[in-house]
């Protein structure tokens, strides 16, 4: 058993003894982080690219040492492969638009799976509508993972994109990104991962992936909000035109026309997010200091332990596999007669923090057969006392109506 | 505040057992309601007999809060006029207004003289996350209302 219950000291948030579990969602910051970006701020801060002067040249050093960092982390072999973008949202939102819409054509097709977070569905949806090319899903299974024999069935030349998650934020799993990008490749098609759960969670090598394009956030592996990353292999963003045009994107412009600056620049238009930037690398470095094997190891862990003690709560399901088996840190649940926004009144009144709704991801939900669930999720911070504020959070909540036990 | 006050046996009572739940044969006016952030759902069919609130039947899916607020409010608005519908509307909005100040005209010695069962809905207002689902129901009413009007000013 992993101890990493050291580490909640370093979380102001949680000092005041709230049941974090709403990692899923967003994740607290440790100190080194916040410091990192009030250092940054108060001593270095300018706008970056720009600048002659001594300032700007040291807040361009310190962005471009983030993506450098960032790219080590995932084990990128080039830094220009990495844009900072907002978010995972505007990373997939840069693929579908940047990309789909230069590339797909009517009667392409564009392949997603019925597990999907609205961020790896709505732009795809919206992409289709304008290129003319039509949509289709990879099944789930009855045992919550993704149907590859029917994936297998459903490639074919006309498939162009695509589109999966790295980790479900709702059951948990992690599908096999690797076996499904070669299996695309046969066909000619291009990946694109939603890693917005992934990265966080998991130790993850891009390159060992296979995939082309890989999404993530900073907000939810110890960063602040406002930034996220996508990175692409090479030859996958040299395929892609700009989504956003602006200032810092161009290499020359007139009245009429532009031409684009060099990859990554091209698809990062305005003053980036730069205070963020920095503080993305310093929860890099808080996490590397962890390990991610750890951290990986740490979740699975505490979902175990979690997984056995809810078993034993009248009138709940857990929707997603009972089994470790590439699973993260995630559980969703319902209980019969409760619903999932009462369910998560009365455990804030027990100070655990979880997430009730459907998560977005409404498709999966129907697919579920549920309109919403109660999410808890775990994080380094994360703790076996956790868990049993839940458990007995849980049992108070099946006890007010009268589940009995 | 505890929770006890927020899940009164008579709100639990309401979410088990929907009252006025269904459909009616040949509605006068129906609206239906989303709540899109948490996904809970209630339509509503009326029926009139000149101005008055005949029938009505309810259908959705959601959590306690708005489930049992919708049933209550089926059953407090039943037989009663547009102009007292109205009031009653208000009644129920100042009871979920958030400054807890206004005297909504409840009587602590008689509870549920005024607004019936729904009185058992105070608790709901110490909860401002949940006040949405509380008044999902009553914003699809006064929908409901307001579209009987549009036809019958066709």
């Amino acid at each position: 058993m992993i101890d990493l219950s050291h580490l909640k000291a370093d979380f102001p948030v949680l000092s005041n003894g709230v049941h974090f579990l709403d990692s899923g969602a967003s994740s607290q910051k440790p100190i080194p982080v916040l410091e990192a970006m009030d250092r940054f701020a108060r001593t270095s801060y300018a706008n970056v690219h720009r600048g002659a002067y001594k300032l700007s040249v040291a807040a361009t050093d310190a962005y471009e040492s983030a993506r450098a960092r960032v790219a080590a982390f995932i084990g990128a072999t080039d830094p220009r492969e990495l844009i900072f973008t907002r978010g995972t949202t505007t990373s997939l939102n840069t693929v579908a638009f940047g990309w789909g819409l230069e590339h797909l054509r009517p009667g392409d097709r564009i392949l997603t799976t019925e597990i999907e977070h609205h961020a790896n569905l709505v732009p795809w949806q919206m992409v289709a509508k304008r290129t003319g090319a039509t949509l289709d899903h990879v099944p789930m299974t009855d045992g919550f993972r993704l149907d590859l024999d029917v994936y297998e069935q459903k490639l074919g030349p006309d498939v162009k994109v695509v589109a999966v998650t790295g980790m479900s934020n709702v059951l948990g799993i992690m599908p096999p990104v690797r076996t499904i990008s070669d299996l695309a490749h046969r066909h000619g098609a291009r990946v694109v991962v939603d890693a917005a759960q992934l990265v966080p969670h998991s130790p993850v090598d891009v390159v060992a992936l296979g995939a082309d394009f890989v999404a993530f956030s900073s907000h939810k592996m110890l960063g602040p909000t406002g930034i996220g990353v996508l990175w692409g292999r090479m030859d996958a963003l040299e395929e892609m035109e700009p989504f956003e045009g602006g200032g810092e994107m161009i290499s020359d412009v007139t009245l009429f026309e532009a031409t684009w600056a060099e990859i990554p620049h091209r698809f990062e238009a305005g003053t980036p997010p730069i205070v963020e930037a920095v503080g993305l690398h310093a929860a890099i470095d808080y996490l590397e200091s962890i390990g991610m094997d750890d951290v990986l190891q740490h979740d699975r862990e505490l979902t175990g332990i979690a997984l056995q003690q809810l078993s034993d709560l009248p009138g709940l399901t857990v929707q997603g596999p009972l089994d470790l088996e590439e699973r993260g840190g995630v559980i969703s649940m319902t209980m019969d007669g409760v619903h999932a926004h009462d369910l998560a009144t009365i455990l804030d009144d027990e100070d655990v923090a979880v997430r009730a709704g459907h998560h977005c991801a409404k498709p999966l939900m129907r697919r579920l057969g549920v309109g919403a669930t109660a999410r808890a999720s775990f994080y380094v911070y994360s703790t076996e006392e956790d868990i049993d504020a839940l458990v007995k959070a849980l049992r108070r909540a099946g006890d007010l109506f009268g589940l009995g036990t | 505040m505890s929770l006890e006050d927020l899940y009164r046996e008579v709100i639990l009572d309401h979410y088990r057992s929907p009252r006025n739940k269904g459909h009616l044969d040949s509605p006068d006016a129906v609206a239906q309601g989303v709540n899109p952030l948490c996904g809970d759902e209630i339509t509503i069919e009326l029926g009139f007999e000149g101005d008055l609130v005949s029938q009505i039947a309810i259908d959705g899916q959601g959590c306690s809060i708005s489930q049992s607020s919708a049933s209550m409010m089926t059953e407090a608005i039943k037989g009663k006029t547009r102009a007292e519908i109205e009031t009653l509307t208000q009644r129920f909005r100042d009871m979920m207004s958030l400054d807890g100040e206004t005297d909504i005209g409840l009587d602590p010695e008689r509870p549920g003289a005024v607004l019936g069962d729904l009185e058992a809905l105070q608790g709901v207002r110490k909860y401002p996350v949940r006040i949405k689902c509380a008044s999902l129901g009553w914003n699809v009413l006064l929908e409901a209302l307001g579209n009987e009007q549009a036809t019958s000013n066709d």
